[in-house]
């Protein structure tokens, strides 16, 4: 997949991997739209990215409302054209200090998963269809190691990501023939927000930057020889 | 199949009912195929739609999202956007008091909109009025504040999907929108595309025929005033991509026959072709009109929703079959309950949809 010109949407792009995607992209050369809930920082992004010649556009939104889904998908298509490549980037923790599942409240894990799984499900639906006519298109998932360890505390997000996992496998099965390629990445560990939040004792030193796994994964993106369906480690994945 | 030199009356017709309009959940499953061929109609399934069609035959779709294209200024003016202009100008059509039950031709005349008047919809969304139409105020030009994601994001946050008085409850934005919609260019649901699923598509390439898209801006259907309603469709915007130009050269070529989902469809290709009938891609603006007098240079077959006899939209129909069919066929598609509407059963109209061979 070249980039350049391509018509991009990233989820949870103020910050953290989504930030580093959109910019990465748009370096590339493609016309990225920068969905998230908080418009100062998002604002801020879109302008980095704008001085430095790249087109970006900012939809404040949130994806865990259905109500928002038509409104972020018609305004990226009116904006950069129908799009060639949709990640699901933006995702839910639930209640920080992560809590034991005995202590899980029943509306937390229903939110949990209605950012996590289907708000990414219904995006997609009002995007991919599009895909699957002009047999052309790439849907991202990121992923996490939560989503095949049961590491304990982290149920709620675990579950949501072993869903979107699924999700993932399932998009890529119906669309095989259509060619729309579906991915589904786990970034691993980074020094971000939501790892400070889910894990403050972590030394941040140990911890990847944002910036190095999402140039990982544009190389992902641009390697076709990663067949639709599969689902990535970022960090020990290596181009042919 | 109902050979339809057997119906009994002609210029009588019992109306069709009114569809069960978005109910969430309903999926009409129903599909009247007329073939003005062997001068028969019969009854069939959505699902059976990829059987009746095969290789070299290719359907085209228009991808055009719904935007929403209502927005309420006060309790009483309404506006309803119409077009988009290639100056970045939108026109839109005034509406006064009254609510969605209404149909549009009860509700109130809007206050007369003064030429530089500034309506402001909400804090972040207002427009200047540029132009006021000579033969009728209710037709304007107007010019928003804003543009790009700023002006899209007040846009979809204001505004509301046009409505039908025959809805149960208000339309949602999700209600009014095509499984493989795009971009929103259209101001009201291309709706002859809402009963097509992925399932028939995908079943419709497998068995040789192509899947092909055009976008096209479809605008409103009704204004309430008779006046104005004559005039519509207004010009519209469409595209035809590469992918649809080839296509269609290629099913030329072959005598493959071109089946229209809507007439949205119809108006772009047919306001594309050139006397040879030949589709070129690229962009346009179209005030094709189609009724019994126009004869389709490069569309054989339509895919369409039903409606009574008497409206805007059979008289087009008669564009591809002879109006005494068409009575006959919709009264029989209303004496056995099929629905109506823009949410409501579809029907083919095709030559030869219903020749023995083809559907034994």
């Amino acid at each position: 997949m070249d980039l350049t010109r391509k018509s991009a949407l990233v989820t949870g792009a103020s910050r953290g991997l989504g930030r580093a995607l959109a910019e990465q992209l748009a370096a590339a050369g493609a016309r990225v739209v920068l969905v998230a809930r908080s418009e100062a920082e998002l604002t801020r992004v879109v302008e980095a990215i704008r001085s430095k010649g790249s087109e970006a556009h900012a939809l404040v939104a949130d994806v865990s409302r259905k109500a928002d889904v038509y409104p972020i998908a018609g305004a990226a298509a009116e904006l950069v054209g129908p799009l060639d490549l949709l990640i699901h980037n933006a995702s839910s923790l639930g209640p920080t200090p992560l809590r034991l599942l005995l202590d899980t409240e029943c509306e937390d894990l229903s939110s949990v998963l209605e950012t996590n799984v289907i708000g990414p499900f219904r995006l997609s639906r009002a995007v991919a269809g599009s895909m699957a006519l002009r047999k052309t298109g790439t849907i991202l998932h990121i992923s996490s190691d939560a989503s095949v360890n049961a590491y304990e505390r982290w149920g709620a997000y675990s579950v949501s990501k072993a869903a979107r996992d699924h999700l993932s496998r399932l998009w890529a099965a119906e669309l095989a023939e259509r060619g729309v390629r579906v991915l589904s990445v786990d970034p691993g560990e980074m020094d971000t927000q939501m790892h400070q939040q889910a894990m403050p004792d972590a030394d941040p030193q140990s911890l990847t930057r944002p910036e190095q796994v999402a140039s990982r994964i544009i190389q992902l993106l641009c390697d076709s020889s990663v067949p639709s369906g599969s689902r990535v480690e970022a960090q020990s994945w290596r181009t042919a | 199949m109902i050979a339809a030199s057997q119906s009994s009356q002609s210029a009588e017709h019992t109306p069709i009912r009114p569809a069960r309009a978005a109910q969430r959940g309903f999926q009409p499953e129903r599909l009247l195929v007329i073939d003005p061929l062997t001068y028969r109609f019969g009854d069939y399934r959505i699902a059976e739609l990829p059987r009746l069609l095969g290789p070299g035959d290719v359907l085209v779709v228009n991808d055009a999202a719904t935007l929403p294209a209502s927005l309420q200024v006060d309790a009483d003016l309404e506006l309803r956007l119409v077009s988009t202009q290639p100056d970045a100008t939108f026109r839109a059509v005034t509406f006064g008091a009254g609510d969605f039950r209404q149909p549009t031709e009860l509700r109130s005349a809007p206050r007369a909109l003064r030429l530089g008047e500034r309506l402001q919809f909400r804090a972040d969304l207002a427009a200047t009025v540029v132009d006021i139409d000579a033969t009728d105020s209710r037709l304007v030009r107007m010019r928003f504040e804003t543009s790009g994601a700023a002006f899209l994001r007040a846009l979809y946050a204001h505004a509301k999907p046009i409505q039908y008085s025959y809805s149960a409850e208000p339309l949602q934005l999700w209600d009014v929108q095509n499984r493989y919609a795009s971009r929103p260019w259209a101001f009201e649901l291309p709706s002859a595309g809402r009963t097509l699923t992925f399932e028939a598509l995908f079943e419709i390439e497998k068995r040789g025929a192509t899947l092909t898209h055009v976008t096209h801006a479809a605008g409103i259907s009704s204004t309430g005033s008779e006046q104005l309603d004559a005039r519509l469709p207004l010009g519209e915007r469409y595209e035809i991509s590469d992918a649809a130009a080839e296509a269609l050269g290629r099913a030329r070529a072959d005598d493959g026959r071109l089946i229209a989902v809507g007439t949205s469809v119809v108006r772009a290709l047919e306001g594309r072709a050139d006397s040879d009938g030949v589709v070129r891609s690229g962009r346009g603006e179209t005030n094709l009109r189609l009724s019994s007098s126009y004869q389709p240079r490069v569309v054989n077959g339509l895919l369409t929703g039903l409606h009574e006899p008497g409206t805007s939209h059979f008289a087009l129909l008669e564009a591809f079959a002879p109006r005494q069919l068409l009575l006959r066929a919709v009264e029989h598609a209303a004496k056995t309950g099929y629905l109506q509407h823009e949410f409501g059963d579809s029907c083919l109209i095709l030559a030869g949809a219903l020749l023995d061979r083809l559907v034994a």
